[in-house]
């Protein structure tokens, strides 16, 4: 069965600056190929246990995490863990698209250049696998050259998911990712996120509880900083084991 | 005007006040050009413009004026301290914005801003007692033993180093833009979006790659504005360089030769002038630096505009 964990949290506690603890003992196991959504109502500490899978907290001082996160048994929260490498296998994509200042094929082959491949068709042909990954390749295909900034928002954000999945990461983190889109857009986000589960394990936080119970496998839900329940996302929306839990996915808070 | 200010007699006359202000500015520049036209329209009449832009000599003597040398004096200056200036200004930036710990930034910060508040006149003084002999004794010997045995640099270091010349001025100069450029690159780099550079870093960039790749592309309109607005300074400023230039009108391959500029010989040469003729030049000298800086201060608005609309969103 350990064959098939992507992640496994281990007693996960984290403080912003100073003492203020932010997530309370986290146990979780994030399964291979599959889509794990975390919900819960704002403040409840979904983005902040997100951002610890790619120590994306580490860029701003007097942050601290206890406990253990698993990624195919080594701890990714060790001394020493190399985040460069642990960026490239864990990706992640933001609430609003993320462009970089420079064409949508130097954007797309960015990562790519950062893990040091320089030779062009490799990258021209990296570059086109990761748009028809993200299915942006026929929209885009005649401008590669063009600046990112001329895609509509959505494009935007699907030219940043292939962005992110040209490195081929393991595990690719959606943090909100449709907040900011239409609602066509968003459909066509979701569509993208059920077809990448057949490679990749992916874990979306989203305050949109429709939308964790369309695209996702496994469903966990936070409040203050604690993990209420995890279950099966077909469990958790129609016989939760807990009330709390039970409260939100009903609409009675949140 | 809305109606209510119509209805209103004191927003009336709040409206009329605001706007007698702010069409006094335009009113003031309208004037001070007139002046300069009107002052040298006997020069312009004798050498007209190419004439006087392409004439080197400035012979009070011999009565011919023309502002090549003074030109070329402001433009080597000017683009030899950017050259200094530049590099220098934003690696400060980039190190209060990206790099420096919290309690080091406030201080550096403060730092560059006592340096933009020292009187230019001071920096000129400082420059003549320490900052020449300085260059002649250490500084220009070196660049000679160095640099100035090399086949193509070698003309720009002949001559005795003296201290008062070109390469101490540019010097002096881009201190005097380092804070200035430092500041308005900071400005732009805060600019970038804190998400754009973390969607870098969850791309596996480092520091170095960030700032290169994402914070100086996203910043580099508003950069480029900053650095022409030095360039107006530079351009414009009199009192330091006047202390270690030497107001030589001439025209010198070597940058340890004495030189002038615009605004070295207008601050020098008021009380020489002696003839109708000088006088007018001056004045004619005054209006190519007027119009210069006006071009200069365009172009840098303009960028900036262009990256504020570009990036504010």
């Amino acid at each position: 069965m350990t064959d098939n964990i992507a992640l496994e949290i281990k007693g996960l506690n984290f403080y912003y600056s100073g003492d203020s603890l932010a997530l309370k003992n986290i146990n979780l196991t994030i399964y291979e190929k599959s889509v794990t959504a975390l919900i819960g109502p704002s403040g409840c500490g979904k983005t902040t246990l997100l951002r610890c899978f790619n120590r994306m907290h580490d860029l701003y001082p007097k942050h601290r995490y206890e406990g253990e996160i698993l990624l195919k048994g080594h701890d990714l929260l060790a001394n020493g863990m190399d985040l460069i490498g642990l960026r490239s296998r864990i990706g992640m994509v933001f609430q609003k698209p993320t462009p970089f200042p420079m064409s949508i094929f130097d954007n797309i082959a960015y990562g790519l250049k950062l893990k040091g491949i320089r030779k062009k068709s490799e990258l021209e042909q990296r570059v086109e696998s990761a748009l028809k990954h993200a299915a942006l390749w026929d929209e885009v295909k005649d401008k590669l050259a063009h600046s990112a900034y001329d895609l509509s928002g959505g494009q935007q954000q699907r030219l940043v998911i292939a962005r992110a999945l040209a490195v081929e990461p393991e595990i690719l983190l959606f943090d909100e990712p449709t907040s900011a889109l239409d609602p066509i857009s968003t459909t066509k986000i979701e569509e993208l996120v059920t077809l990448l589960k057949n490679d990749i394990t992916i874990i979306i936080v989203t305050h949109n509880m429709q939308q964790a119970a369309r695209i996702s496998d496994w469903t966990g839900f936070l409040m203050l900083g604690e993990l209420i329940e995890f279950d099966a996302t077909e469990k958790i929306f129609t016989s939760p084991s807990k009330k709390l839990t039970e409260d939100y996915v009903t609409g009675r808070f949140g | 005007m809305t109606p209510s200010t119509k209805k209103n007699p004191i927003d009336l006359l709040f409206a009329v006040l605001t706007a007698v202000s702010s069409l006094s500015i335009i009113l003031l520049i309208a004037g001070i050009l007139v002046v300069l036209v009107f002052e040298s329209s006997l020069a312009i009449h004798k050498f007209g413009v190419f004439k006087f832009i392409f004439t080197i000599d400035w012979d009070p003597v011999r009565k011919i004026f023309g502002a090549a040398s003074t030109l070329y004096g402001t433009m080597v200056t000017t683009v030899l301290s950017m050259l200094i200036a530049i590099p220098v200004a934003v690696g400060i930036a980039v190190f209060i914005t990206e790099i420096a710990p919290d309690f080091l930034k406030g201080p550096i910060g403060v730092t560059i801003e006592l340096l933009a508040a020292i009187p230019s006149i001071i920096y000129g003084m400082w420059g003549l007692f320490t900052l020449a002999p300085i260059m002649a004794n250490y500084i220009e010997p070196a660049l000679q033993a160095t640099l100035g045995k090399l086949p193509l640099f070698s003309i720009l270091f002949k001559g005795t180093p003296m201290g008062i010349d070109l390469l101490t001025a540019s010097v002096i100069l881009s201190i005097m833009i380092i804070p200035f450029t430092a500041s308005i690159s900071r400005d732009a780099f805060n600019l970038t979006p804190e998400v754009v550079k973390e969607s870098a870093y969850a791309l596996g960039a480092t520091k170095w790659e960030v700032v290169k790749n994402v914070v100086i592309p996203y910043s580099k309109l508003g950069v480029f504005g900053g650095c022409v607005l030095s360039m107006g300074r530079a351009i414009g400023e009199t009192m330091a360089v006047a202390f270690v230039l030497g107001n030589n009108h001439q025209i010198t391959s070597s940058l340890l030769n004495a030189a002038a500029t615009i605004t070295v010989s207008l601050a020098n040469e008021f009380t020489e002038a002696d003839s109708d003729i000088y006088l007018s030049s001056l004045f004619y000298l005054a209006l190519v630096l007027f119009v210069l800086s006006f071009i200069t201060l365009f172009i840098a608005k303009l960028f900036l505009i262009r990256a504020e609309r570009k990036y504010s969103r």
